[in-house]
């Protein structure tokens, strides 16, 4: 069993007050706080062996390209990847999908077929779109039904073997569903399409096996796993990701470079041009370590207790509809009052000490689907307690209060 | 009144409320009773992009002074424009092409002014400003 508040004492943010309130933090689904070991490997990177990596003879450089490999392993490690070359550090969720979808561009034929959920956040949308306008394929979507879950017979439908590549999350940013991804998998496979999933939403909750998944390709950030910003992972199959061109010319990607002609790096280093985020991709390595220690079924169990919880206190309140139902979900409530816009309810919530978040969730089509301009999210994390989702819907009811 | 004065009587309602949740309740309250924009001009390019809510903003000269209309499909939203309308509606263009904003710091709604706050206030001021602009060249 969890010990929430020893936990609590390992994140320092969390004994903050806003608008004189204690601090509610319920945005975990966008960035999650940052526990002090974190903070600490932060400092002691500046402070004690800052320099670039993997080119320097001197002490400090080797000092920071161990730490920094040693990151990559545990990266590795934590997503069973077979390779740590396998494991390509970038900038987060969003920076991993477009160096497939670029890849990808000369790879696919005029005619050839893509396929997408429509659960996506726009960053596993646009950069497909732009694959489909500049290589011709055809972009098609799984739809959901009224509980925010993949319509699994229309998926296929859609498949054949014009399909080249499939993409969903794992987990939905804006409803908190969980995809049937292993279902998505094998049945890409079966008619050799390869297939990338977003996980920056299941993460936090899951943690996943890529082998054992059969996953081509597969993305998060550091900055939901209580790492820092500007960092994450592409996870891509050995055999894919030597199939693929490199996404950007630079430094670090090379092997030999005359003007003649240039010889590419092997992997990892062929997708990480340019002097990468050292110190990031360090304490992202120290955040898993964290995470780890606490465990991944620990941390699924609170949470699971959290949202059960959550659903019925905020179910109590009159005129209160939650979008995204599914039993298979995350500590992910989006929901809505009748008759008063989510900005409202998230600007006095905020006064009152309570961080959501209002507005589409970077999902527009989904917020098309149930007709609505956005929700309130609030995100439960390991860290969070009853008490505070008690100090959430008192917050609800008062902005009910005033706004109708 | 000059915009300058009624922004001067506003700073003076919002002195005597003594919290938030007050100045809040006043800009519901004002939200509430904003005369509604004709619905011909509910239109897609009436709306200010940049806003997490929908805001309309129509505009017309009257006698050499400008009249706005708006409204927002948020309540807290609606309540900023209709402070807005009141500085500006009514006013001639040059003056609202100079006239300064500082009031909304003086009360309390300083939050809502960073460009990156979702409600877009700083898009609002900035539209009402590029109407003034193209009303002044039209007199020109």
């Amino acid at each position: 069993m969890l010990d929430v508040q020893k936990i609590r004492e390992d994140f320092p943010i969390l004994k903050r007050e806003v608008n004189g309130k204690p601090l509610v933090y319920f945005d975990n689904a966008a960035t999650s706080q940052t526990p002090q070991v974190v903070i600490d490997a932060i400092v002691d990177y500046y402070s004690n062996y800052n320099a670039n990596i993997h080119r320097g003879v001197h002490t400090l450089s080797q000092e920071a390209t161990d730490a920094y490999e040693i990151a990559r392993k545990k990266v590795q490690k934590h997503f069973n990847a077979k390779h740590t070359h396998e494991i390509i550090l970038t900038s987060g969720t969003t920076h991993s999908i477009n160096i497939v979808a670029t890849s990808f561009t000369h790879i696919l034929k005029k005619g050839d077929e893509i396929i997408v959920s429509a659960l996506e956040h726009h960053s596993n949308i646009v950069p497909w779109q732009m694959l489909s306008e500049r290589s011709g394929a055809v972009l098609k979507v799984i739809p959901i039904n009224e509980e925010g879950e993949l319509l699994m017979d229309v998926y296929d439908q859609l498949l054949s073997e014009k399909t080249k590549l499939v993409f969903t999350n794992h987990i939905s940013n804006a409803l908190g569903t969980i995809n049937p991804i292993e279902e998505i998998i094998q049945k890409a496979h079966k008619v050799g399409a390869a297939v990338l999933i977003d996980g920056a939403q299941s993460c936090p909750h899951i943690k996943p096996d890529v082998q054992e998944l059969d996953v081509d390709f597969y993305v998060a950030s550091a900055h939901k796993l209580c790492g820092p910003t500007g960092v994450g992972l592409l996870y891509g199959k050995e055999e894919w990701l030597n199939k693929l061109p490199p996404y950007q010319g630079g430094g670090e990607m090379i092997d030999q470079v005359t003007f003649e002609k240039t010889t590419y790096a092997g992997l990892p280093h062929k997708f990480e041009a340019g002097t990468p985020n050292i110190c990031g991709g360090i304490a992202f390595g120290i955040a898993l370590d964290y995470m780890n220690e606490i465990g991944f079924d620990e941390i699924a169990e609170y949470e699971n207790e959290l949202l059960a919880y959550g659903t019925k206190k905020l179910l109590e309140i009159e005129g209160l509809r939650i979008y995204g139902t599914s039993k298979n979900k995350t500590s992910v409530i989006s929901f809505n009052l009748e008759g008063i816009h989510p900005y409202d309810i998230g600007s006095i919530v905020d006064k009152l000490g309570v961080a959501v978040r209002t507005g589409h969730h970077c999902a527009q089509p989904i917020m098309d689907f149930y007709q609505i301009p956005g929700t309130i999210r609030a995100s439960f994390s390991f860290y969070n307690t009853k008490e505070e989702i008690d100090i959430l819907v008192e917050a609800v009811k008062k902005a009910k209060m005033m706004l109708l | 009144m000059s915009i300058q004065e009624i922004q001067e009587e506003i700073v003076d309602e919002f002195s005597m409320f003594d919290d938030w949740m007050q100045r809040y309740e006043y800009m519901i309250d004002l939200g509430k009773s904003l005369p509604l924009i004709e619905e011909k001009y509910k239109i897609e390019e009436n709306i200010i992009k940049g806003c997490q809510s929908k805001v309309w903003v129509h505009a017309e000269m009257k006698n050499d002074k400008i009249e706005f209309t708006a409204d927002s499909d948020a309540i807290i939203t609606k309540g900023i424009i209709a402070i807005l309308i009141r500085v500006f509606s009514g006013q001639h263009p040059k003056d609202i092409m100079d006239a300064d904003t500082a009031f909304i710091d003086e009360i309390g709604l300083k939050e809502h002014l960073s460009p990156t706050r979702a409600n877009g206030l700083v898009s609002m001021i900035k539209q009402l400003k590029m109407y003034a602009i193209a009303y002044q060249t039209q007199l020109n």
